[in-house]
């Protein structure tokens, strides 16, 4: 399954705005998306279009995750989103 | 007619319907099964369809807020929304159902359950776990059909009714919409009584009743009195009427605060930001008795910069160029937790480690700060906008701790350094701390909590937590009294900044008493200003000792407010 390592760019972590952006994004995607913590078992990862599962990862700024997805526009879905997890969004 | 007596927090007389906060919503009993006659497939549609009307709800409210210019609120709100119909929430109160449980339950404890998570990493997120709360509140009572928890939504105005309002409803609520306010709990310092003191809203707590008062009743609410009333007469509608004459009438202050006889007290404002610096300014505010700085601070999971912070206090200090500018050091802890610098699990959190006491856990916080407010102060003095910046500490309990706080001010080059009297050590010991300190300035919403023991969100104690109690008077008069004998020539300025300033009749008490200014919201700075004006300074005098002499907050209150007929002529 196509995956991507990402380091969280946001100051604050995966927090409130940043997570929400992210969601969003994941959403919008047209494969189900999945995130975890770098390391962590695959059967652990959360789906990446729920604000409140990314903010129970409680990833900080500098953290590995890990996204993953399959089937058709896993690849360019993952890409759009590694995009996003690498914005420092409170700088904007 | 009917009616309800309680304590006037904010002074005006309206008429208006009420509309009731809604009842908190009440937890689904455990193991609620849903009916006998739906499928597991409809119950999940229903739970669906619910979260999918709060979402739409939340979001509603967040293009409200961005089109107000509320960009913090609209975040908040968006986020809000967003957890409303989160795929990890829908899909855990899913599994319930289709256990037999009702959707309500379900997603209850699916909620909760998350809630719990978010607790456990503390910090930021614990506060988040608040918003999860309150999205499963509003999803349960879309799903029976009840109004939504908060302020209602109306399209005409309407006096609010209700047991009490949370911070987070004041920060919600519509001053267009929301012509009074009434509670059965809550004190002449809670939440309620603040806001509608900044608003000017004509405002009674500790009711019992009016939180039962049906939706649509007109009533007369009168925020001087005390007192709601029902089925209003023509005398109602008159007071009212002239009330709403009377109060547009009130000349704008015109920038000096002075007695009927010339004594000069200086009235000042309360700003909890460069914005409300330029109001205050506009309102003719002769400098700013109390710059809140938790503006800089709160929601935020790490501490702000020294540059951070420099770039929000430099446009306050530069909105009062040329004049007075107390700042106050971090207050943070109690009713003000931040997850970087105070302990959420302290059992007695009013009596914890808050204010300067955080210098005790973590000193690095608060001596950055004072780093950083001698760096805007000096910035602002550089572009030729400089203020005549004072820091003050909260929460100071004796003289030792002012020593060590004057101290790290003159390291910072801040010229002028004192301290919040708000402990009744601190009152008790004024002559110490201010041979030391060169002010002070009483924060009488904390003093009287702690000089009488008694929560100011309590309604049952409402007469006790009151600024007008002999004590806490007695208190002021004992902090005047150590700065006149701390000093052998001109004794060092005692000020107010609490709530009980913006009363215009505890202002006139307080100036007999002897403080040498007074700082308010800059709502109150016309009030004030006009009836401070209608007495000399030995009248004023007279009216102290009445009040520091009577037996009770009411009777002192009754006894000088029968001495200022001016009070009843402009109808506060």
């Amino acid at each position: 399954m196509p995956e991507r390592k990402v380091t969280v760019a946001s100051r604050v972590g995966l927090h409130a705005r940043p997570a929400a952006i992210f969601a969003e994004a994941a959403a919008e995607q047209p494969v189900e998306v999945t995130i975890a913590m770098d390391g962590a078992p695959e059967d652990e990862a959360m789906d990446a279009s729920s604000i409140l599962s990314l903010m129970s990862l409680g990833a900080s700024h500098g953290d590995v995750v890990v996204l993953r997805a399959d089937g058709a526009g896993a690849d360019q879905a993952l890409d759009a989103l590694v995009k996003v997890l690498e914005t420092d969004h409170d700088a904007e | 007619m009917q009616k309800f007596s309680g304590v006037g927090v904010s002074p005006g007389r309206v008429l208006g319907t009420v509309r009731q906060m809604p009842a908190p919503v009440t937890e689904p009993q455990a193991g609620d099964q849903r009916p006998a006659d739906s499928t597991a497939e409809q119950e999940a549609d229903r739970l669906r369809s619910a979260s999918k009307s709060v979402q739409a709800q939340l979001k509603a409210r967040s293009d409200a807020a961005a089109k107000a210019g509320n960009d913090e609120a609209k975040a908040v709100l968006e986020a809000t929304a967003l957890m409303a119909a989160d795929p990890m929430l829908i899909k855990s109160a899913v599994k319930l159902i289709e256990k037999g449980i009702s959707a309500e339950r379900a997603v209850w404890e699916a909620g909760g359950t998350v809630a719990e998570t978010l607790k456990g990493l503390g910090g930021y997120m614990a506060e988040r776990s608040q918003d999860v709360l309150d999205v499963r509140s509003r999803i349960v009572a879309e799903l029976r059909g009840m109004p939504a928890p908060g302020i209602p939504a109306s399209e005409t105005p309407f006096i609010l009714a209700g047991i009490d309002l949370a911070p987070a409803d004041t920060a919600t609520l519509d001053p267009a919409l929301v012509i009074g306010l009434a509670t059965s709990e809550g004190g002449p310092q809670s939440h309620t009584a603040i806001l509608a003191r900044a608003l000017g809203l004509p405002a009674v707590v500790a009711a019992p009743g009016v939180e039962h008062l049906q939706d649509g009743v007109e009533v007369f609410l009168d925020g001087a009195a005390g007192v709601v009333v029902t089925e209003p007469g023509d005398e109602e509608r008159r007071l009212a009427q002239t009330w709403k004459e009377k109060a547009g009438a009130l000349p704008a202050f015109d920038g000096h605060g002075q007695l009927g006889d010339g004594h000069r007290i200086p009235l000042l404002a309360n700003i909890g930001g460069a914005s409300d610096a330029v109001v205050a300014a506009e309102a003719g505010a002769e400098g700013v008795g109390l710059m809140r700085t938790e503006f800089c601070f709160l929601d935020r999971d790490t501490e702000p910069t020294v540059e951070e912070q420099v770039a929000k206090y430099q446009p306050a200090f530069e909105a009062f160029a040329g004049k007075k500018m107390v700042v106050r050091t971090l207050d943070a802890g109690a009713d003000k937790p931040l997850p970087f610098l105070t302990d959420a699990s302290e059992p007695n959190p009013a009596l914890g480690v808050r204010g300067y006491r955080t210098r005790r856990t973590d000193p690095s916080v608060i001596d950055r700060q004072i780093q950083a407010i001698g760096v805007a102060a000096a910035a602002a003095e550089k572009n030729g906008k400089g203020a005549d910046v004072w820091v003050m500490a909260p929460m100071i309990a004796t003289a030792e701790e002012t020593k060590e706080f004057v101290g790290l001010c003159r390291e910072a080059g801040i010229k002028s350094a004192g301290v919040m009297i708000e402990v009744p050590s601190a009152a008790l010991t004024a002559k110490s701390i201010l041979s030391i300190a060169d002010f002070a300035s009483l924060g009488t919403n904390d003093l009287t909590q702690y000089a009488m023991a008694a929560d100011r969100q309590l309604g049952s104690l409402a007469a006790l937590n009151d600024p007008w109690q002999p004590a806490v008077l007695q208190l002021v008069a004992a902090t005047v009294l150590g700065a006149r004998a701390a000093s052998d020539d001109v004794a060092k300025p005692v000020g107010v900044c609490g709530e009980s300033a913006a009363d215009p009749a505890l202002a006139v008490v307080l100036a007999g008493i002897g403080v040498s200014t007074l700082s308010m919201t800059s709502r109150a700075l016309p009030a004030v200003s006009a009836v401070l004006r209608s007495v000399t300074l030995a009248q004023a005098q007279e009216l102290a000792q009445l009040a520091l002499g009577a037996l009770s907050a009411g009777e002192a209150r009754a006894a000088v407010r029968a001495k200022l007929p001016v009070l009843e002529e402009l109808g506060l």
